[in-house]
């Protein structure tokens, strides 16, 4: 399973003054990566809770792969689903392994098989089978915990990823070393993932799509780029902060603003910069060493430059595609 | 002669009614404390789930055990006679808040991100409170169980006063022929019953408590 439609999906809790989501009808791709964001009291939680059944809608449908959620057993739907929740919600009493086992075992997977494929996440997550597998969830930090979170929603290897801000109560500098993971561990599982999150910045570097919501209703959906600088409307506009331009170059990338060099020969001694690099680092860089260019490198081979006039255009055109493919 | 060694010796000539005498006290406890369990911990799953249920019942309970054991035993006795049933009335009564407000507390304490993540991978109700709920309620049940247990080991000297035997035989015999050397002999077993009883289930507390660094 891993194509998600929503269908004219409302849910309205009993005793509340307005629907909680209202009228959202979305296309989710099998494999992409799609983050609902928006301020608190959106909708955004009630619509992902309502993929997993945890709400009912009141009113619409939800398909994945084309059949109706309803159609299915409720536990046997979630267990086919990845579930990542902010207060992670790992079983004290379990140790990390029987934790990550959770699933596999509902399942009725043999002994053998989860074990193999608990060390396998454990590894994925990058915390070394023997030395974690079996302590227990309150010997683990807050990043850490998350990791293991994440690897027992993927340990029955679901199609589909719900993730509820699970970033969201870790500190700064973790939080964004687990997007990056997040981005990289993406790139080779493939996953459909539907990402809560209220943070712009967190919705911009892991999105595919970027929907946005607001009173119960998708104000706007589409690329990270394209929401940035052709924001629906003023509310999208503030809450994206569609203004910052350092913002912006963060989604666009070097290698489709450069100038190639096509001898592969360097033209000067200045700073070099990956091409797979944004042009928001490759500024950063031009402002740090006061060079006029930059060279870009693809291993060891020159093979383009980068001037702060081309970054300049880049932005004003925003002719570049987007980092995230 | 000294009041403790009397008392050894009297225990060592009546050394089969002393084992009788502790047998019955084990079966009094016993069955107080497992129709308590039985009834108590389905109970406070339930109230756990209900702030009016569990304020009602824990409420009722502990009204019912304000009635002195005593004044229970001389009510059940129309009913139920001179016999055991008397006074497993009387030390169930005793047994059942402890339980009931531990296992209610035990499960209104899970913190709900974990009932959620349970629910969210799949659990069925019936997996969530075999895998994930009752672990982890067990320590503070296992505690509600201890004070039950203490409480009723005492008490259920009290079944002597309707013929219900039990180590307080010895001790209303003591008391009844103004020699103390008889009340020990049923005494010192309860105490250290009841001392039993209290390491045995901390420990088991302790066991069965998740780490928490």
């Amino acid at each position: 399973m891993r194509a998600i439609h929503f269908d004219h999906v409302s849910k309205q809790f009993p005793g509340a003054p307005r629907p909680a989501v209202n009228d959202c009808s979305l296309e989710v791709e099998a494999g992409s990566f799609v983050v609902l964001v928006g301020p608190s009291g959106c909708g955004k939680t009630t619509l992902l809770k309502m993929v997993n059944r945890l709400y009912e809608p009141t009113g619409g449908t939800i398909s994945i792969d084309g059949t109706e959620i309803r159609q299915l057993p409720v536990t046997e739907l979630r267990r086919k689903i990845g579930y990542v929740i902010q207060q992670v919600g790992l079983f004290p009493h379990m140790t990390v392994a029987k934790n990550i086992a959770v699933v596999p075992q509902l399942l009725g997977w043999p002994r053998e098989k989860i074990a193999a494929r608990t060390d396998e996440l454990l590894a994925l997550i990058g915390l070394p089978p023997e030395e974690y597998r079996r302590r227990y969830p309150a010997q683990l930090s807050g990043g850490q915990q998350q990791r293991v979170g994440l690897a027992r929603a993927l340990a029955a290897d679901p199609g589909v990823m719900l993730m509820d801000e699970p970033f969201g109560a870790i500190d700064a500098i973790t939080r964004t070393g687990l997007q990056d993971e997040m981005a990289r561990l993406q790139r080779t599982l493939k996953k459909t993932i539907l990402f809560v999150t209220h943070d712009v910045e967190e919705a911009l570097r892991l999105g595919d799509l970027i929907v946005v919501m607001r009173d119960g209703q998708i104000v706007q959906s589409g690329t990270p780029l394209s929401v940035l600088t052709q924001p629906a409307d003023a509310f999208v506009h503030d809450l994206l902060g569609a203004d910052d331009m350092v913002r912006q170059l963060g989604l666009l990338r070097v290698e489709e603003t450069m100038e190639t060099v096509p001898d592969g020969v360097r033209r000067s001694d200045g700073p070099t910069i990956g091409r797979d690099n944004d042009l928001r680092h490759a500024l950063s860089l031009l402002l740090r060493t006061a060079a006029t260019t930059l060279t870009v490198m693809e291993g060891e081979t020159a093979v383009g430059t980068l001037t702060l006039d081309q970054i300049h255009r880049a932005v004003l055109t925003g002719k570049a595609n987007e980092v995230h493919h | 002669m000294h009041v403790v060694t009397r008392a050894y010796e009297y225990a060592s000539d009546h050394r089969d009614e002393l084992v009788a005498a502790i047998e019955r006290h084990l079966l009094l406890v016993g069955i107080a404390l497992g129709i308590g369990i039985l009834v108590c911990v389905p109970l406070g799953t339930i109230t756990a789930r209900s702030r009016v249920a569990s304020a009602t019942l824990i409420n009722g309970f502990n009204a019912l055990r304000v009635i002195p054991s005593l004044a229970i035993l001389f009510l059940a006795l129309p009913y139920f006679g001179l016999s055991l049933k008397s006074a497993v009335l009387a030390l169930t009564i005793l047994a059942l808040p402890p339980i009931l407000i531990n296992t209610d507390a035990a499960f209104r304490t899970i913190d709900p991100a974990i009932r959620e993540a349970a629910y969210g991978m799949g659990m069925a109700r019936r997996e969530v409170l075999r895998r994930v709920e009752f672990p982890l309620a067990m320590p503070v049940i296992i505690a509600g169980i201890r004070t039950a247990a203490v409480e009723v080991i005492a008490s259920a000297t009290l079944a002597a006063f309707i013929g219900g035997g039990g180590l307080g035989r010895f001790i209303t015999l003591g008391f009844a022929t103004y020699d103390n050397a008889i009340l020990l002999v049923g005494a010192v077993p309860v105490a250290l019953l009841a001392l039993i009883a209290e390491i045995g289930m901390s420990a088991l507390q302790r066991a069965l408590q998740p780490p928490t660094h």
